[in-house]
């Protein structure tokens, strides 16, 4: 996505309680996280369920499938991103929505269909490994 | 006496706790006071707190408040928080607010996400990377969405921003005031698609101020006396891409009910209203989250000249963020519209208006404000 002259993309500062999610995009895993009183799936990632308020929760490996929900397709100039490129916001199998950049296709509106089902795929960055997703 | 502590906690540790962020310092307080207190994060309607965001405590808790205190005044900010939740319950805005400290004062874990990308927080870390650009990419990522849920088409959209420079036409202060059509909107430069320069807001410098006092001592004053009817607030997430529903502002929702509420009026009392439109989709949130339309037909009202001058709620009548003057905190500029109207003044005066409807935004619908004025003396 970005050519050779461009800075790399923001990376993230993983937090503890992130810790898990960052460690899984490294092995090539998306994980979530599940309440084990009430069920709800949930992210981004704590230690607790914003749906309960429990402290009784687990980390799981997604599907990392989805579907595309809404983008936005950027023609403005960014010092890491090759214009014009989407921007997008992914419904996960499991429920929860994420961020992410879709790749592999045209950055066009005919191209990038609402509920058109995805895949995740990873870039690396080192210690760094970013979520993005392809058509499935 | 009318309000008591019920729950209170520190973190399970303190001193060195280098394995948790700050934000989870708050939090890890906010759930020992809830057990303290036998309360679940659902009991909680008002959030206070300072160091953080209410709005990032509100959503990593699960809370959807009626009342945010962001209050931010050095380590005194908690006596005020108790104090303004104090007058809060008392004039029936919360039920039961919950404060909030945690500081990774030593360890810095997790401290200044900003969410520009390259930190900690949780925006920066999950939202950061993907080469957002601020609110011309943020605020507009769920509108696609809208669109097909509803059936809103790309004109409808541009009709927006055609029928607010049509109000800013009558103001001499406006920022833009020359008439537009659906084809020079469409036409303009390309920004975030589906968003094009004409549907997003200005970026110029200015500022506002307002004083306010007790009714009773308004009409002392030189001026005509607007009086506050009712109010609402809420907030959502920091994460755009968190929302519980990309066709819909919760905190809008929230913030207009109690708003509604609070005042004792209905929709057809509203004779003038002010929706903060950073973008050209925010008018449409509005009018359907505060009620005025279905879900799915207030870009039909628009187009309809439902708010057009003459039309029979009168929108955005400076010209709004799209062509009047937009500094990046707006609000400000959408309650001095409200109390010209209701002071009878603006430049695009609707004739006779008594009661005026003002709701803001903050974030890309992190947050949200409504504050219903009226002229008329109170009874």
């Amino acid at each position: 996505m970005a050519d050779a002259e461009k800075r790399p993309r923001p990376l993230p500062r993983p937090t503890p309680e992130t810790q898990h999610f960052w460690d899984g995009t490294r092995v090539g895993e998306l994980r979530l996280q599940r309440c084990l009183d009430c069920g709800t799936v949930y992210f981004p990632p704590r230690p607790f369920c914003p749906g309960s308020g429990s402290r009784n929760v687990e980390v799981f490996r997604a599907s990392g499938k989805g579907t595309l929900l809404s983008y936005v397709i950027n023609h403005r100039q960014h010092p890491s991103f090759d214009s014009p490129y989407s921007i997008a916001l992914v419904q996960l199998e499991e429920g929860p929505t994420m961020m992410s950049n879709i790749v592999g296709c045209e950055q066009t509106p005919e191209a990038l269909v609402l509920d058109m089902p995805l895949e995740v795929t990873f870039e690396d960055h080192g210690d760094i490994v970013i979520p993005l997703f392809r058509p499935a | 006496m009318t309000v008591a502590i019920v729950g209170a906690a520190e973190t399970t540790q303190l001193g060195k706790i280098p394995d948790t962020s700050q934000i989870e310092l708050h939090a890890d307080a906010a759930l020992n006071a809830m057990a303290d207190a036998g309360l679940t994060p659902a009991d909680i309607d008002g959030v206070a707190t300072a160091g953080e965001s209410p709005v990032g405590i509100a959503h990593y808790l699960g809370i959807a408040p009626r009342y945010a205190d962001g209050t931010s005044v050095g380590g005194c900010s908690f006596m005020l928080h108790v104090r303004h939740a104090v007058a809060a319950i008392e004039a029936g805005m919360a039920d039961t607010v919950l404060v909030t400290h945690g500081e990774s004062g030593r360890s810095g874990i997790g401290r200044g996400g900003r969410g520009g990308g390259g930190g900690a927080g949780l925006p920066d870390q999950f939202e950061g990377p993907y080469g957002g650009m601020g609110p011309t990419t943020m605020f507009t990522i769920g509108v696609l969405r809208y669109m097909k849920q509803y059936g809103m088409t790309h004109e409808q959209l541009a009709t927006v921003a055609v029928v607010q420079r049509e109000w800013a036409g009558m103001s001499p202060r406006a920022s833009y005031r020359d008439p537009i059509t659906v084809e020079d909107v469409m036409a303009s430069r390309m920004i975030a698609y589906p968003f094009h320069l004409l549907e997003c807001c200005l970026v110029t410098d200015g500022g506002g101020a307002l004083i306010l006092t007790k009714a009773e001592r308004a009409k002392d004053f030189p001026q005509k006396p607007v009086y506050i009817m009712g109010t609402g607030e809420s907030v959502e997430t920091p994460m755009v891409s968190q929302m519980k529903d990309l066709t819909s502002s919760q905190a809008f929702r929230i913030a207009g009910a109690d708003a509604f509420k609070s005042s004792g009026i209905s929709h057809s009392d509203v004779d003038h209203l002010m929706v903060y439109d950073a973008f050209a989709h925010l008018p449409i949130w509005g009018l359907e989250d505060l009620g005025f339309c279905e879900r799915g037909e207030a870009a039909g009202f628009i187009e309809d000249g439902n708010t057009r001058p003459g039309g029979k709620l009168p929108l955005n009548t400076n010209g709004g963020g799209l062509s009047y003057m937009h500094s990046g905190m707006y609000g400000m500029y959408a309650l001095q519209e409200s109390v010209r109207q209701m002071r009878g003044t603006a430049p695009a005066q609707v004739p006779g208006a008594e009661v005026s409807v003002c709701l803001g935004v903050g974030g890309m619908f992190a947050a949200s404000g409504c504050i219903v004025m009226t002229n008329s003396e109170p009874a």
